[in-house]
């Protein structure tokens, strides 16, 4: 606990930004779905036929996790695509449904006798909507924005694996250096940040409900419209953004995130550019629509997982003729592949060193006997990918006890560690192969194809500002595999903060 | 010009037996008609017709001699008050803005609705000063029917519809109500019709009385008329709150 306030400490401004951030991104969607939900379901209390069908798409929409609905969401124009405003959409769609039920039921729930008093007293339908049933139903209505606000921070959290901003930031900053340190400090927040929002909106709808009085309400709306005011208010201010930055991308495990890091550090001291992060991002094929939408600008990618993953092209083992077919497929959407940074990040398959001492593992041959006793556990990209688990399954004649477990790949080091699976596939570079004692098996059939990281940039980008281009060509041949190992070594095992590990790093690359 | 005017009005759903048959019924601008029967013979659809909360099916219902479906409703509902059986007073709105409800939608300016909240609230017995802002939730039944009657006279209609406005309260305040009300009646001379279930009521107020029963109108006509009818569910509800007109000896004679 002292560990997470320390870390509140000494990340205050960041901490502060994503506050404002988490409560931008609720406060906006909740607003709008109240725009949208509740003249739909005024809509619906005038079409009673329309109304269990709305409430019915609404309900299937909830169920729909909400990594899935940004997953649908990434390849639909205007709305989708990556950052704040695909996360809007997203917690919209989720608002909506509390909102539209509640105003259905606060409607519906008004009294006839009071409802045909307004008619035979010649209220026209506006007047009866807005003098009689909107007042009466409003303390439903609230109730209905405190279960979409309450749902919508906790859904914000999500938002982080697009990009999006928010405490969620922490929490997948967190799960991907296995910190719970850092986990906790955004969901704490989170947590904090649901109770406060839960609880003023039930003190709201209370003094709504408690008595149905003008004036009294009148002035509880102006002071809860004042509040809500400077909070947004307050976060717009905090979290504005220069327009004119460079945007750098990064998908969601410590290497990409050191990564990301030197990469934005060395454009800014090179160029003197804003540079905004939109660091841990959730995998690479949302970096990939992210870079192709213009919502990042660079990023760094393996050729490898270029080739198949993103290109759909059959494996290949030759690193300059895997390295020239990405930069030509690249080109061809605009993209340009710049100098490889040194270092090819392969996938390992790790068993723990214990194992590999006792039985004298040397290869993914020699694993390939013994692993029929094994559990195997991989990440969800390894088991799909072209160039994962199938190919390699086959290339070995590999089986195990039981089908492989899906994990998430930077979990799964440890599950290997503590004995619950006997063999993974992480990352050749990963600081936890030396910081678990774990040992790499050699690809003696030489089935991974090569896996050289590279900074992939927007042509146009490039083409704008020269400079980006001079910055990130400097960085060509600059990284070792040993130099990425420390670093992310130090991120996994010493738990320190990916900025200051990149720091460190360009100081002693540029003296 | 009569105030109110039923001609052969039928009302009802197909396949269902009407609600409504061939109802035909002329009420005075300046009178009261009662309109007594048992629960479910027609009498709040009746009602409902005049101010185009219904439309008929057959026949017509002229309001000032001008057919319903020729007003506009909304003109129509603002020139008919209308105390409705639940009072329905609105429970986000105090004493004064319930009353105030149809001068406002009529866009009469703030002092001239003061003056006749105030004319009112001293007509229906309510102090003002006590009673202007206080809320429906803090009012007694019997001052919330009155309030109801209150808000149904705001833009003074000629034609006023009351449906059972003083049923659901005890005896006591009934009885006073009752006389309130006839008290109100004389000095604002309105096309009242009024509903209720209440005989003595009916003999007290109105001027002329229908019966009504499964959807017909069976008698009409004076309080003092109605002692004479033979038909036979007219006595029915005339005995329960009279005695028998030709005394106690024939009464024992209709004795098998």
């Amino acid at each position: 606990m002292t560990g997470v306030v320390r870390f509140w400490l000494t990340h205050g401004q960041e901490l502060a930004t994503l506050v404002a951030e988490h409560v931008l991104l609720v406060a906006i969607s909740t607003a709008v779905a109240v725009a949208i939900g509740v003249p739909l379901g005024i809509f619906a209390t005038h079409r009673p036929r329309l109304a269990s069908p709305l409430v019915g798409i609404a309900n299937v929409v909830q169920t729909v996790p909400s990594l899935a609905m940004f997953g649908f969401l990434l390849p639909v124009p205007f709305i989708g695509g990556v950052g704040a405003r695909a996360a809007l959409a997203v917690l919209v769609l989720y608002g909506l449904l509390p909102i539209v039920r509640s105003t259905i039921v606060g409607i519906n729930g008004i009294d006839q006798s009071v409802r045909l008093a307004g008619v035979a007293m010649g209220m026209t339908a506006r007047q009866l909507l807005r003098q009689i049933e909107l007042p009466l139903a409003l303390p439903a209505i609230v109730a209905g924005v405190r279960v979409a606000a309450v749902v919508g921070v906790g859904s914000a959290t999500i938002a982080a694996a697009i990009g999006a901003g928010g405490l969620g930031q922490y929490i997948y900053r967190g799960l991907s250096m296995v910190d719970s340190t850092v986990i906790l400090a955004g969901a704490i927040p989170a947590a904090l940040l649901a109770l406060v929002v839960d609880g003023s909106l039930l003190w709201l709808e209370r003094r709504l409900s408690a008595r149905q009085h003008v004036r009294s309400r009148r002035a509880v709306i102006a002071v809860a419209g004042v509040l809500a005011l400077v909070a947004v208010g307050g976060s717009a201010v905090r979290a504005v953004r220069t327009g004119d930055a460079i945007v750098v991308g990064s998908k969601n495990f410590t290497e990409q995130l050191i990564l990301g890091e030197i990469v934005a550090q060395a454009i800014e001291r090179e160029t003197g550019l804003a540079v905004e992060r939109r660091l841990n991002l959730g995998g690479t094929l949302i970096c990939d629509r992210a870079l192709l939408n213009g919502d990042i600008d660079v990023y760094v990618e393996y050729t490898g997982t270029a080739l198949t993953a993103i290109f759909h092209q059959p494996a290949a083992k030759d690193s300059t003729m895997v390295r020239e077919t990405v930069r030509q497929l690249y080109a061809d959407s605009g993209r340009t592949l710049l100098a490889p940074l040194g270092y090819d990040n392969t996938f390992a398959i790790l068993v723990r060193g214990a194992d590999a001492r006792a039985r004298r593992l040397a290869t993914i041959d020699d694993a390939a006997r013994v692993a029929p006793e094994w559990r195997a556990g991989f990440g969800y990209e390894f088991l799909e990918r072209p160039d994962g688990y199938p190919g390699l399954a086959k290339a070995y004649g590999l089986t195990f006890r039981s089908p492989p477990q899906v994990m998430d790949l930077t979990l799964s080091y440890r599950a290997l560690a503590s004995g619950q699976v006997d063999l993974i596939a992480g990352d050749a570079t990963a600081g936890l192969i030396k910081g678990l004692d774990l040992f790499k098996l050699e690809d003696n059939r030489r089935y991974f194809p090569p896996y050289d990281a590279v900074p992939v940039a927007r042509a146009s980008t490039l083409l704008r500002y020269p400079r980006v281009r001079e910055a990130l060509e400097k960085l060509g041949g600059r990284i070792s595999a040993s130099d990425m190992q420390e670093m992310n070594y130090a991120a996994d095992a010493k738990h320190e903060n990916p900025a200051d590990i990149a720091r460190q790093f360009l100081s002693r690359l540029t003296p | 010009m009569h105030g109110v005017e039923f001609r052969h009005v039928s009302y009802g759903f197909d396949g269902r037996p009407p609600i409504l048959d061939e109802v035909s019924l002329r009420v005075g601008s300046a009178a009261t008609l009662a309109l007594v029967g048992a629960s479910g013979s027609g009498k709040t659809t009746l009602l409902k017709l005049v101010n185009r909360l219904l439309e008929p099916r057959a026949g017509d219902v002229r309001v000032q001699g001008k057919d319903t479906r020729e007003w506009d409703p909304i003109r129509l509902r603002r020139s008919v008050g209308y105390v409705i059986q639940d009072v329905g007073l609105f429970p986000h709105l105090d004493v004064a803005d319930n009353i105030a409800v149809v001068p406002r939608l009529e866009g009469w300016p703030e002092d001239r609705i003061a003056r006749r909240v105030q004319e009112l609230l001293e007509l229906i017995d309510l102090p003002p000063d006590e009673y202007r802002h206080r809320w429906p939730d803090e009012l007694s039944g019997g001052q919330r029917q009155r309030v109801g009657v209150a808000r149904a006279l705001a833009v003074d209609p000629p034609v006023l519809l009351m449906d059972e406005p003083f049923g659901a309260l005890d005896p006591i305040t009934r009885r006073q109500l009752q006389q309130e009300f006839r008290r109100i009646q004389e000095r604002v001379a309105k096309c009242v019709i009024l509903v209720t279930h209440d005989m003595v009521e009916a003999l007290t107020l109105a001027d002329e009385i229908g019966v009504m029963d499964g959807g017909r109108l069976i008698w009409s006509g004076t309080p003092q008329a109605i002692g004479e009818c033979d038909e036979p569910r007219v006595r029915a509800l005339l005995d329960s709150v009279l005695p028998p007109p030709t005394g106690p000896a024939k009464a024992g004679h209709d004795k098998p």
